[in-house]
């Protein structure tokens, strides 16, 4: 069956006052620091490479390579931004981790700062996770107190600052140009790249982004080795991860499990659906993923899984609905997210939401046609690969994945109406 | 079927590499964007955001092409304004992709939803990118059916842009010219989404000098002027290029007109000059021409009653000349051009002076002026231009480092001003020379090098010793010094400008305010020089001239004549019995006072003006001529590149200054050959240049005068938006000028005892000043004033100029209110 389910990124969560950093060195707390500062930088960014970590912020990007991109003895400085304005729908993994466990963040900073040869590194908060900002200062005043921040750490020579950034609330700072901006006090659009951060992004200095998960994962490798890191997961996504589930299951919450695992095994750890009630859709990956129904249950949940079967492992958000919810109202709801959160830089994701919206928000009060329908697609297309980030191929995903498996529920929707919209021309 | 490729024939040379656009091989140059390779086939893919000066955006999505590279097609269209070319690259335009075609159809879809298509009342309808791409590579019909977003509109971003939120496409060009070109980021995208837009801070409008430019650029009728909206249909407008004749920039420029008027000037493409941009001063100001004064018809002093009065053309210039002849005969004219004359029309005025006047009084300096320039210029300016290599545009744009002297550069001639910015956005060094870090010093990214007013030569002197980094930057080949009109103030200035090019290698040139100076200088509108730059002390150059005028050998004086100062010395002290007054306002002259005696005192006084000036109410004859726009010509800009223009506006009747004086001309028995400025341009082309070799002056500084208790040295320079005549009658554009202000350093402001918010007032024997002071970063112990704003006009009110001592003091009244209940203190 499945690899061990011995937590590896949630193993501390549950000891008491787990976020200080007593607990923290009381469980193996800056031991892989020590180690990582006795080696070279450049053997953390091969091991990282070896153990084919790869960005759990979405993309999947591989976290070694992404490191190896920076170029050293450049004479710039370097930059390290954790990504940490956690804003999918759906995802809730980051801020619990950052809540229970701040000091593998914070080692993880301090070890991937070492490898890319940064002396400041910021973590970019969701502003509205006010008592998540609060608990990261404190660890990191904790980790300054203790001599693992400032200068000459652990006597190691090696220097590091660290600063926790609140945003200001809003979605697309989550994209990771977009949060450079923001982070020099611009306003948080997304940038043209090339340039990309590697070459030019914190104040046009080379810059790794990464998110929460994958820098919590870094101390964990240094300590047991790639080799180790490799027998969780699947080959070519290894590790563990931390899927939230969230909707109608019986205990939603964050269930660490390796990369690969099955919903119908997550659902076994979360007690299955709420209410026996059966399930009806839900996404892999936060709400900008392609949905999925009850014939996913077994894909497994890693970065090839997900793809293969038409969606994407994404935050490894679950969002889980019963066949008590109206798919249109699901859909309607998120696209009212999207256009709510579109940053307004590039026309298809701007205009396109502002549309989709209002066309769903009719059909779903009973004045849609089917007609409808194609332009929904048809405009989804039109904004699929053509805005200018990836947000605005996140805003379709639920449209047309949604039309895609449950077409009759928007057809059903415009029984009554005739096919051509009254006044429409 | 496909037919095999043919063997490429095609080089490629270094630096560049080859392409497919559209089944066509093409060779770009490494690093040109796709659009543009695209646009040099031939093939126009559609656009909003891209605009060729300024930095990709890649924000509005509508020229989406399908690239292949390396034989793998990519998985998304992309957008051809920000993609590079590459070596192998396969692109596919709309023309030949379905998809690419589909794409942009999708975006003008989406972009259209919510426009008003409000298209019969827009002002940009018919000249609109949006308009045009959406009928070109848009659907026939809507599928929105939706709600459109709507926002309160026109929102005025300053007295002279209005801003239509509906309209906008969010295409950012605005923001990023005011952010990237003028360096003026007063607007910016605010909210996100659907609600996104454009705005301003609050208390804070649009207050670009460039702020038209947008405008322009703009490519849907979001954003408009309070001058023309509702004014006209771009097709019912004819378009004539034409020069702009305020700053010596010289700047290409659109006239757009209609019935005998003009709606409004727009910035022509001239790459080598002012690329696509104007300012707003060029873009705004011409309504001077159509005030209610102008002269339509020739006037002259009644005997009886002292008035002037309308007359006939006949009647006037048998005035004017029996008046001047009589006035030649007896202790000789005077001829004062002003700045503001085309090279026809100045040519004319030299001529008139030397055949019909006989004199070589003749200056077309209506400002302060000395001895020491005319020198500089003969010696360093005259004669050079693009071709035998002169400063230039692109040579500023090029240079390592620049140095302006006693030169405001976005005040005095804003497209420099833009060189200056772009250049120092590359790597061009930028130092001024000047009293305070003004919006241009910051904007160029400049070194301010502060100094006393009057102590600029000695601060050059010293540049080896206290800033060996300037004098260093300056030795770079291709360095550039930029001296403006104020340093005729400064003794000494001319000479240490010529003394630290020598030292240096760096090249010089000289920036006039107004548009016709450095054409008159060329054309001998001086006291020492001749057409063609000949010396009038140099006897063969004298022959050359008379030979070429047709004039008797030895008929033109031999010595050279009085400058602005002595002429109207001589006016007034009755050595002159007649004054030629063109253009000149005598409170931009050092001492108003004299030139007002001098107008007074001279027995004759004839003036070609447009509109009622200082110099009207003394006139004998007032002959009127026509504005630019009624007449074509050329002005050489402060390169010395020749800017020909046609006639705008035909058949108003205005003559141009050169008919004038030939007509005047004939009425004194003397031919000028200058009936039109095509004529006069032809005898000045037969004459040639022959210009004189000269030395650069030497003049040393004065000591300077030290300010005692209650003193300060007053620094000053002109505004570009200020009371300038050629800016009557456009009172949005009066808006965004600058606030009028007083500056002094904090340590000033300390000494003098003035709190935050307290007026100043400035004075001199002459008269007094209160104002507004704000703290700058001046030396101690100087006042900045600006030269004519509003109440200040430092020539008017206070007989003082650059340099000058004035009292200053916390104003002790002046405020409305405080007067009003302390009427009778001790004020």
């Amino acid at each position: 069956m499945v690899d061990s389910l011995t937590p590896v990124l949630t193993k501390r969560w549950l000891s008491p006052r787990s976020w200080t950093i007593k607990t923290y060195e009381q469980l193996e707390g800056y031991t892989a620091l020590r180690k990582a500062l006795g080696a070279h930088p450049d053997q953390i960014i091969q091991q990282c490479k070896d153990s084919g970590l790869r960005g759990r912020g979405g993309a999947g990007f591989p976290t070694g390579m992404k490191w190896g991109f920076i170029p050293q003895g450049d004479g710039k400085p370097h930059y390290l931004v954790i990504n940490a304005d956690e804003g999918e729908p759906g995802t809730c993994k980051d801020i619990p981790l950052m809540m229970a466990d701040p000091h593998s963040l914070i080692e993880g900073i301090i070890i991937t700062s070492y490898a890319i040869r940064a002396n400041f590194a910021a973590i970019y908060v969701r502003g509205e996770a006010l008592h998540c900002i609060r608990r990261l200062d404190g660890a990191v005043k904790e980790a300054y107190a203790a001599g693992y921040l400032g200068k000459d750490i652990l006597g190691s020579g090696f220097d590091l600052d660290v600063v926790v950034h609140a945003g200001a609330g809003a979605y697309i700072c989550g994209e990771e140009t977009a949060l450079l901006d923001s982070l020099e006090g611009k306003r948080g659009q997304p940038r043209l790249k090339p340039p990309f951060p590697a070459t030019a992004g914190l104040y046009a200095s080379p810059t790794v982004v990464n998110n929460v998960e994958t820098i919590a994962s870094v101390p964990f490798i240094v300590n047991g080795g790639s080799d180790w890191f490799r027998t969780m997961g699947r080959e070519r996504s290894p590790g563990p991860k931390i899927y939230s589930l969230s909707g109608h299951v019986t205990r939603p919450g964050q269930y660490e499990a390796p990369m690969g695992t099955t919903l119908r095994e997550l659902l076994e750890l979360a007690g299955g659906m709420k209410d026996g009630i059966p399930l009806k859709f839900w996404t892999p990956g936060g709400s900008s993923t392609p949905l999925f129904t009850a014939d996913h249950l077994d894909v497994p949940l890693d970065f090839e899984g997900a793809a293969e079967a038409g969606s994407m492992l994404g935050t490894t958000a679950l969002q889980i609905f019963n066949e008590t919810v109206s798919v249109p109202w699901a859909v309607m709801k998120w696209t009212e997210f999207y256009k709510h959160e579109s940053c307004g830089k590039c026309t298809p994701c701007r205009e396109g939401t502002y549309w989709l919206v209002q066309i769903l928000q009719r059909m779903v009060a009973g004045n849609g046609t089917a007609s409808d329908i194609d332009t929904l697609l048809d405009v989804c297309d039109n904004i699929l690969g053509r805005s200018f980030c990836a947000l605005g191929d996140g805003a379709v995903s639920p449209i047309t994945s949604g039309i895609k498996y449950f077409k009759d529920e928007f057809l059903a929707l415009c029984d009554k109406n005739s096919a051509v919209l009254a006044g429409a021309h | 079927m496909t037919l095999a490729p043919e063997k490429s024939e095609v080089e490629v040379p270094e630096g560049h590499v080859k392409l497919v656009i559209d089944g066509f091989e093409v060779v770009a140059p490494k690093g040109e964007l796709l659009i543009r390779t695209a646009e040099r086939l031939g093939i126009v893919v559609p656009r909003f955001c891209d605009h060729p000066l300024l930095e990709p955006a890649g924000a509005c999505r509508q020229c989406l092409v399908e690239v292949e590279m390396g034989g793998r097609p990519m998985p998304k269209p992309q957008a051809s304004c920000t993609m590079t070319v590459a070596d192998g690259m396969v692109v596919k335009t709309q023309l030949t992709s379905p998809v690419a075609d589909k794409a942009q159809q999708g975006v003008m879809e989406l972009l259209l939803i919510n426009h008003p298509l409000d298209c019969p009342i827009c002002d940009k309808g018919g000249e609109c990118p949006l308009q045009n791409q959406a009928l070109k590579h848009g659907r026939s019909d809507s599928r929105f059916h939706e709600h459109k977003r709507t926002f309160p509109k026109p929102l005025p971003i300053s007295t002279q842009v209005l801003l239509d939120r509906e309209r906008c496409v969010l295409c950012q060009r605005c923001t990023r010219f005011s952010a990237q070109i003028a360096g003026d980021p007063f607007i910016e995208l605010l909210e996100r989404g659907s609600q996104q837009q454009i705005g301003v801070a609050e208390g804070k409008p649009f207050q670009s000098y460039f702020s038209g430019n947008t405008i322009q650029i703009c490519p849907v009728g979001a954003l408009t002027s309070a001058a023309y909206r509702f004014r006209a249909r771009p097709f019912d407008l004819i378009s004539t290029p034409s020069v702009c004749e305020h700053c010596s920039s010289g700047c290409a420029e659109r006239t757009d007109w209609r019935r005998g008027k003009v709606q409004r000037k727009l910035a022509g493409d001239d790459p080598e000059v002012n690329e696509e941009w104007i300012c707003d001063k060029g873009r705004f100001a011409f309504r001077y021409a159509t005030a209610g004064d102008r002269f339509t018809r020739p006037l002259v002093r009644d005997a009886e009653s002292g008035e002037l009065r309308e007359t006939s053309w006949t009647e006037a210039l048998q005035v004017a000349a029996t008046g001047l002849a009589a006035a030649r005969d007896a202790k000789g004219v005077g001829v004062l051009t002003g700045g503001r004359l085309t090279v026809e029309d100045a040519y004319a005025y030299a001529k008139f002076a030397r055949v019909a006047l006989k004199t070589n009084d003749v200056d077309f300096r209506a400002r302060a002026h000395s001895a020491e320039e005319l020198e500089f210029l003969t010696s360093t300016v005259l004669g050079t231009t693009p071709d035998n290599g002169g400063v230039t545009f692109t040579a500023i744009e090029a240079a390592p480092a620049v140095l302006c002297v006693a030169f405001e550069p976005e005040e005095e001639a804003p497209i420099v001003f833009l060189r200056l910015r772009k250049a120092a956005r590359k790597k061009t060094k930028v130092f001024h020379l000047g009293q305070y870090t003004s919006p241009a010093v910051e904007k160029t990214f400049g070194t301010l090098l502060a100094c006393v007013p009057g102590g600029e030569p000695a601060a050059l002197n010293a540049l080896e010793e206290h800033a060996a980094d300037v004098t260093e930057a300056l030795r770079g080949s291709g360095s550039v010094i930029l001296v403006g009109e104020r340093a005729a103030e400064v003794p000494g200035l001319f000479s240490a400008v010529a003394r630290l090019a020598a030292s240096t290698g760096a090249k010089v040139a000289w920036i006039p305010r107004r548009a016709g100076e450095r054409g008159a200088l060329e054309v001998g509108a001086v006291p020492n020089l001749l057409p063609g730059g000949r010396l009038v002390s140099d006897a063969a150059a004298r022959s050359e001239v008379e030979n070429a005028w047709g004039l008797v050998a030895g008929t033109l004086p031999t010595r050279a004549g009085r400058d602005t100062n002595g002429i109207l010395v001589a006016a007034a002290s009755g050595a002159l019995d007649a004054l030629v007054v063109a253009g000149v306002d005598p409170f931009d002259l050092p001492d108003p006072g004299l030139a007002q005696r001098a107008l007074e005192f001279a027995g004759f006084v004839v003036s070609l003006e447009l509109r009622p000036s200082a110099a009207t109410a003394h006139a004998d004859v007032v002959l009127p001529i026509a504005p630019a726009v009624e007449k074509s010509g050329s002005y050489l800009n402060w390169e010395g590149r020749r800017r020909d223009f046609g006639t705008t506006l035909e058949g108003t009747g205005a003559l141009p200054d050169c008919r004038v004086l030939d007509t005047l001309a004939v009425e004194m028995d003397a031919d000028l050959f200058t009936q039109t400025p095509a004529a006069a341009a032809a005898d000045l082309d037969r004459l040639g240049s022959n210009v004189a070799e000269a030395s650069a002056p030497t003049v040393s500084a004065p000591l300077l005068v030290q300010p005692t208790a209650g003193q300060a040295v007053l620094a000053t320079w002109r505004r570009m938006l200020d009371n300038g005549s050629l800016q009557d009658e456009e009172p949005n554009l009066a808006g965004t000028a600058r606030p009028v202000v007083a500056k002094v350093s904090a340590a000033t402001a300390v000494h003098l005892g003035l709190d935050l918010g307290a007026d100043i007032t400035v004075s001199t024997e002459r008269g007094s000043v209160t104002l507004p002071v704000e703290v700058a970063d001046l030396p101690d112990g100087v006042v900045w004033l600006p030269g004519n704003s509003g109440p200040v006009t430092v020539r008017r009110n206070l007989v003082a100029g650059h340099g000058s001592l004035v009292a200053v003091a916390v104003s002790d009244g002046p405020s409305a209110e405080k007067s009003a209940s302390d009427r009778g203190g001790n004020a």
